[in-house]
């Protein structure tokens, strides 16, 4: 017992950490709100280009949405970090992280979105034509609205589980909460920072896993 | 356009790196195949012993459900297999990346089961008991089908993040696919691998992350119609 006490939750340890990991904690933040902000709208827009129906916009949007719904995050990264520099296009840890946690999630919110629209009955499309508005208007007035609701719950579970994906980062050596956490816990042979880590993770991801309980019980139905 | 193919799609230097591709691919499908039957197992127990027990229980078992969903994989990773040993506690690697997606996992599936076996109205286990059967029998022969029906999309959409999720095996040195595919990098001084390595996912993986869709599109437009 003593032994957990002083492997995890060493006082000493946890001060000298906290400076390291706080700042991997905001490293953390600014790339899941750059995620959450530019996959989610990505995808909104990839959805919306699609009720277009343009047919070779179609095609390349769902080539884009099969690949990176399909490879793992971990591959996307790697891909991004190590093998684009050979095409000459080089991008930072953090950017690389935003980039490929950003394209995946764009990917998955696309196609619910985009499923959300298709399912919205074609009544409402109908009713609103006879009603006499136009297409971009019925979209925007009647449909979008019922097909983000619906989408919302299902959107907001892939969020969470691609925004924990920031800890990837520590595969191309990015120092948010993880990477630094072990860091500090290499140097002092102390698994205190591990804590503090999980701590901060747990402040960041709770409310969003309570948000979506919440969503479900409330639309799911 | 030359250069471009010269490094992202070099044949010989894949050749010569493929014995560590196909050892990598060897790696993903033990990994998965140890890994996701344990969650599923885990995820379901955990979600039937949520079902048969009382208020306060439920609430225990749902703050755990919920702190397994919260942590990233990879930090349970690196506590199991960093962290634990300072504790005198030491996994193998394979043991250890088993061990956290189990964890991780288990607190998704358990949470799918859970909300599935919400969603059967309790007259149907007082119907059951009320003609004799017992809890347990009204559960597996009565309950558990339909709600295995239910559950199918998301069931398989988690399965697939599962496989999906073996990849960070790579972090502690097991030669999966991405890690194999590094190593080869390495070798050759050369991306093609990693083109290779994202190519061999997305063929393996790809008729079941359409089929995925398919199921979720569907849970989607039967959603609307209620």
């Amino acid at each position: 017992m003593q032994q957990i006490f002083e492997n995890y939750f060493n006082l000493q340890v946890l001060k000298a950490a906290f400076p390291d990991v706080l700042a991997g904690f905001w490293v953390t933040v600014r790339a899941a709100v750059l995620i959450i902000a530019m996959g989610v709208s990505g995808g909104l827009g990839l959805a919306l280009l699609r009720c277009l129906r343009n047919r070779l916009l179609d095609a390349a949007i769902r080539f884009y949405v099969e690949i990176f719904r399909t490879l793992p995050q971990l591959v996307v990264l790697i891909f991004i970090y190590f093998g684009l520099p050979y095409a000459g296009i080089r991008f930072s840890a953090f950017l690389s992280t935003v980039i490929a946690l950003s394209a995946v999630l764009a990917a998955f919110s696309a196609e619910i979105f985009w499923a959300a629209i298709a399912a919205v009955p074609v009544g409402q499309w109908e009713a609103a034509s006879a009603l006499g508005f136009r297409r971009p208007q019925a979209l925007f007035l009647f449909i979008l609205p019922q097909a983000i609701r619906l989408a919302l719950p299902l959107v907001t579970n892939r969020t969470i589980a691609i925004t924990k994906g920031t800890a990837f980062g520590i595969a191309v050596s990015l120092q948010e909460t993880l990477g630094s956490a072990q860091s500090v816990m290499s140097i002092k042979a102390n698994s205190s920072p591990l804590t503090l880590a999980a701590g901060f993770y747990l402040l960041f991801f709770i409310p969003l896993v309570m948000f979506s309980r919440y969503l479900e019980r409330h639309f799911s139905h | 356009m030359h250069l471009f193919l010269d490094n992202f799609f070099n044949i010989p230097s894949l050749i010569t790196v493929q014995a560590l591709l196909w050892q990598g691919v060897k790696f993903t499908l033990l990994l998965s195949a140890a890994a996701l039957p344990l969650s599923l197992l885990c995820g379901l127990a955990l979600a039937l012993l949520y079902s048969f027990s009382g208020r306060i229980l439920r609430r225990i078992l749902l703050v755990l459900i919920d702190l397994m969903r919260a942590f990233p994989v990879l930090m349970m990773l690196i506590l199991i297999y960093y962290s634990l040993p300072f504790l005198g506690i030491t996994l193998g690697s394979f043991a250890a990346v088993v061990a956290a997606i189990v964890l991780n996992n288990t607190g998704y599936f358990s949470e799918i089961f859970r909300a599935g076996l919400d969603s059967i109205p309790k007259g149907q286990m007082e119907a059951a008991q009320s003609l004799g059967f017992h809890r347990a029998k009204a559960m597996i022969y009565l309950i558990l089908p339909q709600v295995l029906r239910k559950v199918v999309a998301p069931l398989a959409s988690n399965s697939l993040e599962l496989v999906k999720t073996t990849s960070i095996a790579g972090l502690v040195a097991i030669p999966e696919l991405l890690r194999s595919a590094q190593i080869a990098q390495e070798q050759t001084y050369n991306p093609t691998p990693l083109t290779a390595v994202a190519v061999i996912f997305f063929v393996l993986l790809w008729p079941f992350s359409h089929w995925v869709s398919r199921l979720e599109q569907r849970e989607l437009s039967g959603r609307s119609r209620t």
